[in-house]
């Protein structure tokens, strides 16, 4: 057992911290406020690589260890979930499904374009009526001619405002034929390919998150991605990854938050001595703080699993269920630290309490991580759920 | 023991609901959306006596006390809690406080138009210096012949950018402090020097205005002392402990609002092939905020008549707010995540709700705040006083 980072992780954290001081924090208040897309951010992180953080360097890639990818997105997301999560949209999702299910051929035309920051990736797998329940989506790929021709809504679609790239999730149909999920590389700007209503959501107010509409899109065979039939192994496989991206990311928000929490503490005055004087206070303090170190270890011990073995659907699910429950209850402790100054757009942690809100829901809710963690535990005794 | 509302109460009730169905629903989305002030619901209110309920009728009230009152705030805090805030602000501290401990005179001259609706009241104490420690406030009044002279600023004031009249607690023997040293007085909002200051912008109830008010060299009638001179912190105890309730009874209306649109989700968003109702995860969320409703619906009404029939209320009051603002948020959240995406978009009431239900854990006193209260009342029991 060796919990310490290497030499080269040690360096890497160290200049994801400059970069985030210099490059994210002063933005995240404007990020929020006025719904804007971190496009400046997404600027400065492609001049460091960050765009294709583990991409492997014959693809212009960083080649980044997951360790150090959930180090930059821990430190990315201390300053603004926003940016965190748009590029792990674009990281883990759209380009680790190309890194991992594409031919050469798409491998080479799209990692460059997604390192260098010239193409951002969407992922576009929730439908109106499949949510939790991917295998219910009606979006149809119906093979034509040596093209599959896309029909459908897709809903919640991270990034398609911003995005150039989208990995879409269809049903393919051959010969009229139902021949299950397949994945596809459809750019935003093809014919038949409308983005929609962009919501309004709670928080991660800088996420462009919107509706895609596929009507008679016509996208050549080479198109698909991975095997017809296997999109939803494709997702979940995605899923797995990026979850770990996300518990980074709400590790390195309830970190902000305890330091934020602290300090506050420590600067308020009630009572003739700071509130951080009062057991109710550091009770709010400590619980918070522990907290946020057994998130960290989940976070780095499954990225470091990933790194070893690859699939970890347990162990991810594992570390999204904790991570985004522990963060919420952690920024719900600050936001009561703060007191009043803690409901007001005057701090940041009335931000954080709104941008973590949607990590109990967003990449499978708690409910589906639940379902998945007590589904590997019971079969193991012989249970299928 | 009977656990049954009297039939006057029952049509109240209605007469409340439809007000709040016909009024105050179809204006809750624009008030968060765009900072809007429901002055015409307000208007609206006052006309049906709604703007005084729990006061006697000779001060132009409804005179249904205090169940009257939480009636009044379940209903609202159904649909807006940002309406459910102004009112209450006005009701519930900033008019209470005159009806408390106000003169025949006072009461005549504001208690009559503030209970009827004509004017808008705030309750001024909390100062940027001054929260959970409200006796450390600094705005000072020194008296000057026939009058006093207010100064100060104060923080985070509901009503403020709108209100008529205020009750202001100010310092008037700093060597006395809380005890003897502050002193409560009815200020008029149209007096010389006094102003509104910077406007809040908040994570929620952003229908309702929250603001600083200024006072410069305000020169206050001594008549317009309220209650004893140098007992203003008895005043204002007074007064938060009444506002406690209604404001447990406003959460109680969130969380049972969170409930119906729960269960109206779950049964009609379908997923994995049949509704999400069926789904134990959903099921046991329902079930758990089903039970907190009725455990705080029972708290709340306890304690209206515990008021309405002149018992001590006070550990009772700090329960109702810290156990329904707890309550509150943990249904509304619970609502957000059986929604699922959609409980996360702006378009959703539960988004709104799940922001605006947050406030009720902190303001009127935080929850910290409550648990003090509550702890020192058990431990003054035993012998054993309890500093803050």
């Amino acid at each position: 057992m060796d919990f310490t980072l290497n030499d080269e992780q040690r360096m890497f954290a160290k200049m994801f911290a400059d970069f985030c001081e210099k490059e994210v924090a002063p933005l995240a208040e404007e990020t929020d406020h006025e719904e804007k897309p971190p496009l400046q951010q997404l600027e400065a992180a492609s001049e460091q690589g960050f765009l294709g953080a583990t991409f492997p360097e014959a693809y212009d890639g960083a080649e980044l260890d997951t360790l150090s990818y959930i180090l930059l997105l821990e430190e990315i997301g201390k300053y603004c979930v926003s940016t965190a999560l748009t590029l792990n949209v674009h990281v883990a999702l759209a380009g680790m499904s190309i890194l991992r299910h594409g031919s050469d051929e798409q491998k080479e035309k799209y990692l460059p374009a997604l390192a260098a920051g010239e193409m951002i990736g969407a992922f576009a797998l929730s439908e109106p009526a499949a949510g939790s329940d991917p295998s219910a989506l009606r979006t149809s790929a119906v093979r034509n001619d040596g093209h599959y021709i896309l029909n459908g809504n897709k809903l919640w679609v991270t990034n398609a405002g911003i995005g150039h790239l989208m990995v879409v999730f269809a049903r393919t149909m051959v010969d009229g034929e139902d021949r299950g999920v397949s994945a596809f590389l459809v750019e935003t700007d093809a014919p038949g390919v409308k983005v929609g209503y962009r919501e309004k959501t709670m928080g991660l107010r800088g996420v462009t998150t919107n509706a895609v509409y596929f009507d008679d899109c016509r996208v050549p065979a080479d198109a698909l991605l991975g095997e017809a039939g296997k999109g939803l192994g494709i997702a979940l496989s995605a899923l797995d990854f990026s979850r770990i991206g996300l518990s980074a990311i709400c590790l390195g928000a309830a970190e902000f938050a305890v330091d934020a929490g602290a300090k506050f503490a420590t600067e308020r005055i009630q009572f003739g001595a700071p509130i951080g004087t009062k057991g109710a206070i550091q009770n709010l303090i400590a619980d918070s703080a522990t907290e946020v170190e057994a998130m960290r270890y989940l976070v780095y011990r499954t990225a470091w699993l990933a790194g070893e073995n690859g699939r970890t659907t347990e162990e991810s699910a594992i570390a999204k269920l904790f991570c985004s429950e522990a963060a919420m209850r952690v920024a719900n402790r600050i936001v009561q630290v703060h007191g009043g100054y803690g409901y007001m757009k005057d701090y940041p942690i009335e931000r954080i309490y709104r941008d973590l809100r949607a990590m109990e829901i967003i990449e499978g809710t708690s409910q589906i991580q639940r379902w998945i963690i007590a589904g590997k535990r019971l079969a193991a005794h012989g249970l299928k759920l | 023991m009977d656990f049954t509302f009297p039939k006057e109460y029952e049509l109240l009730r209605r007469m409340i609901r439809d007000f709040v169905q016909n009024e105050v629903a179809p204006l809750a989305k624009r008030l968060d959306a765009e900072e809007y002030f429901p002055a015409e619901t307000v208007r609206k209110a006052a006309q049906l006596g709604l703007m005084g309920v729990p006061f006697p009728q000779e001060y132009g009230g409804v005179g249904a006390g205090e169940t009257g009152y939480c009636i009044l705030m379940e209903e609202l805090g159904k649909v807006c809690t940002s309406t459910a805030a102004v009112i209450g602000a006005h009701i519930g501290i900033g008019t209470m406080a005159i009806y408390l401990d106000g003169t025949p005179a006072q009461k005549k001259k504001y208690l009559r138009p503030l209970a009827s609706g004509e004017k808008l009241a705030a309750f001024a104490l909390t100062e940027a210096d001054a929260g959970s420690d409200a006796a450390a406030i600094r705005t000072r009044a020194v008296r000057d012949g026939d009058v006093f002279v207010l100064n100060g600023t104060k923080h985070y004031i509901t009503n403020g950018p709108q209100c008529d009249v205020a009750t202001v607690m100010a310092v008037t023997d700093p060597a006395l402090g809380a005890r003897g040293g502050i002193t409560a007085f009815i200020v008029e909002m149209e007096w010389p020097g006094c102003s509104v200051g910077s406007l809040e912008d908040k994570m929620g109830i952003r229908g309702s205005g929250t603001s600083e008010l200024v006072f410069q060299d305000v020169r206050v009638p001594k008549e317009n002392v309220l209650g004893q001179f140098g007992a203003g912190f008895v005043t204002f105890m007074k007064t938060l402990d009444l506002g406690r309730v209604s404001l447990g009874a406003a959460c109680l209306g969130g969380a049972e609002a969170a409930l119906e649109k729960s269960i109206q989700w779950a049964k009609t968003r379908a997923q994995f092939g049949q509704p999400i109702a069926q789904q134990q995860a959903i099921q046991w969320m329902i079930a758990d905020m089903a039970t907190e409703i009725e455990a705080l619906r029972s708290i709340i009404y306890r304690t209206a008549w515990m008021v309405d029939t002149g018992q001590p209320f006070a550990r009772m009051a700090a329960m109702c707010k810290l156990y329904g603002s707890e309550v509150s948020s943990r249904c509304i959240s619970k609502a957000v995540q059986i929604y699922g995406g959609m409980g996360y978009s702006r378009d959703i009431e539960v988004e709104r709700m799940f922001r605006d239900a947050r406030i009720a854990e902190i303001f009127e006193g935080t929850n910290e705040i409550q648990r003090i209260v509550i702890a020192s009342d058990i431990f003054r029991g035993e012998g054993l006083r309890i500093s803050p």
